[in-house]
């Protein structure tokens, strides 16, 4: 692999770019493979690229339904954070954080990093103590974040309206090293790494079966034909259920719809992330200009990738308040992903009745963030047979045991 | 828009009048179950891609609760029917057959 850099573009600038190679390559599959993942969305290809790294496991394939990244890793508001309220999710979310700062370097890939600042606002008494409380954990947490003001607030984000007049801005919990990154970047720097070491992504190939003898897995059957593995690991976020459902067994989990709109290209206007999780709102400014703004998920059941239009309506309602000039703009794109909830919001990250195949899902409605660390501690699991510490949680048998890690109350609705 | 046609007051309702309750005819367990079946009523879902039977309450209507047949993956509605019932009535599940031959039919996986 050419690696890119200041010098290679001034060298392909002198010769018409004639030099570029693919980023990664497109081979059939193989008769069998070490690992078999599923799923080449920013999880999966988190999970190759650290089971290579970290662990010298490169006879993998990735293998992807449609095309690469182009679910929920390509249908999301790049929002990265850490502030949770509960050990785990900090740990977990966090080491996801610190792995971002570096992830251009480590890839080689520009994914467009952007440490600009999260705040969440508080706009009702219970948010102000729940964030103050949540500060006070991330602080034993060791995650960098503290509860500003209504006059900070407004220092740092001038177009909000802090004064109401529904829910006036009383506060809010501010993540001076979250951010945004590119999160189609994150997906093709992973891809053009793993391909890189020598691993297979094979996409527009579906899984339609998963194989197993005596209680272990063997291997999948896909529209490109039977594959062998030794170890399978699943990470298809929405489609979870279905894959787990291949294989014989259940997941605490739905599968619902969240969609995102942009706005039109503006100047240059807010430099922040903000969240208002009392009106189901949160909004940034992309590179390119536009207000990228997300919402609520919708409460029913659905695979369409189709959301319902009053959410959108709701959504922007709730924005126009607190940002009056958002009400002038003309929103460009609208779409919806399908994620996976579990009953406590956090997700799943563990062996399953099958012997040596491992799920990874349920990060539902806040899973980009969480890639670099999500793959860490999924390929920890795989090439292991044991989760790590940062997995060590998020096992399936949390809901038996009453354990639960419960980021429903903590993060409201977006997360 | 998902429109729903309530069983009981006959209104066909849009989903800013509805309120989505989840999966329907789930077993329920109480105190003195096991650990398991308890998990299995509390968590584990179906989640089915195609059809799906959910429970629905007409909230910002007459108030009741009510049961409907949908699919996933085309937002397709099959039809609405009455809480007071353990499974769904026989006419609708040969009606879905009918429009879908390759659903493994109702319960299937349970």
């Amino acid at each position: 692999m050419r690696r890119y850099s200041a010098f290679a573009i001034a060298r392909e600038a002198a010769r018409y770019h004639q030099g570029w190679e693919r980023a990664w390559a497109a081979p059939e599959p193989k008769k069998k493979y070490d690992v078999i993942i599923v799923g080449a969305g920013g999880h999966g290809l988190a999970t190759a690229f650290y089971l290579g790294k970290n662990f010298g496991i490169t006879n993998v394939a990735i293998i992807e339904k449609g095309w690469l990244g182009g679910g929920n890793t390509g249908r999301n508001t790049t929002i990265i954070r850490s502030n949770y309220l509960q050990d785990p999710s900090a740990a977990i979310y966090e080491k996801a954080r610190s792995l971002y700062e570096t992830m251009s370097q480590d890839l080689n890939y520009n994914v467009m990093f952007s440490p600009r600042g999260v705040m969440m606002l508080a706009q009702t008494e219970s948010e102000i103590r729940g964030y103050q409380r949540t500060a006070h954990a991330n602080a034993y947490q060791g995650v960098s974040t503290e509860f500003i003001s209504p006059q900070r607030v407004k220092e740092l984000c001038p177009i909000m309206n802090i004064d109401g007049p529904r829910y006036p801005v009383l506060g809010a919990l501010w993540q001076p090293r979250g951010g945004t990154a590119r999160h189609d970047a994150v997906a093709w720097g992973y891809a053009r790494a793993c391909s890189d070491m020598g691993m297979d992504i094979i996409q527009k190939c579906e899984v339609t079966g998963v194989r197993s003898e005596g209680g272990k897995v063997v291997g999948v059957d896909t529209s490109k034909g039977a594959i062998d593995c030794n170890k399978l690991a699943v990470v298809v976020a929405g489609h979870s259920s279905d894959l787990a459902q291949m294989a014989g067994f259940r997941l605490p989990m739905e599968s619902v719809a969240l969609q995102a709109l942009v706005s039109e290209p503006i100047k240059p206007c807010m430099d922040v992330v903000v969240m208002a999780n009392t009106v189901h709102g949160y909004m940034s400014q992309s590179d390119k200009g536009e207000m990228v703004i997300g919402g609520g998920t919708d409460a029913f059941n659905n695979y369409t990738q189709r959301g319902s239009f009053h959410h959108i309506e709701e959504t922007v309602r709730a924005l126009v308040e607190t940002f009056p000039m958002v009400s002038r703009l003309k929103m460009l794109r609208q779409w919806g992903g399908i994620v996976d909830v579990t009953g406590d919001r956090s997700p799943i990250i563990t062996k399953t009745p099958v012997q040596n195949m491992f799920i990874n899902a349920g990060w539902g409605t806040g899973g980009f963030k969480a890639i670099p660390g999500s793959g860490w501690a999924m390929a920890e699991l795989v090439a292991k047979g044991e989760p790590g510490p940062l997995s060590a949680e998020f096992g399936m048998n949390r809901f038996i045991e009453g354990r639960f890690i419960d980021e429903s109350v903590a993060a409201g609705v977006a997360h | 828009m998902l429109i729903l046609e309530c069983p009981y007051c006959g209104v066909a309702a849009e989903e800013t009048e509805l309120a989505a309750g989840g999966e329907a005819h789930l077993t329920r367990f109480g105190p003195g179950s096991s650990d398991d079946d308890f998990e299995t009523y509390m968590f584990m879902r179906e989640n089915p891609k195609g059809v799906n039977f959910e429970r629905w309450r007409h909230a910002n209507g007459c108030g009741k609760w009510f049961h409907a047949a949908r699919c996933t993956m085309t937002l397709e509605v099959f039809g609405t029917y009455s809480a007071q019932t353990y499974e769904p009535p026989a006419d609708l599940i040969k009606a879905i057959k009918k429009k879908r031959p390759d659903w493994p039919g109702y319960g299937a996986h349970k």
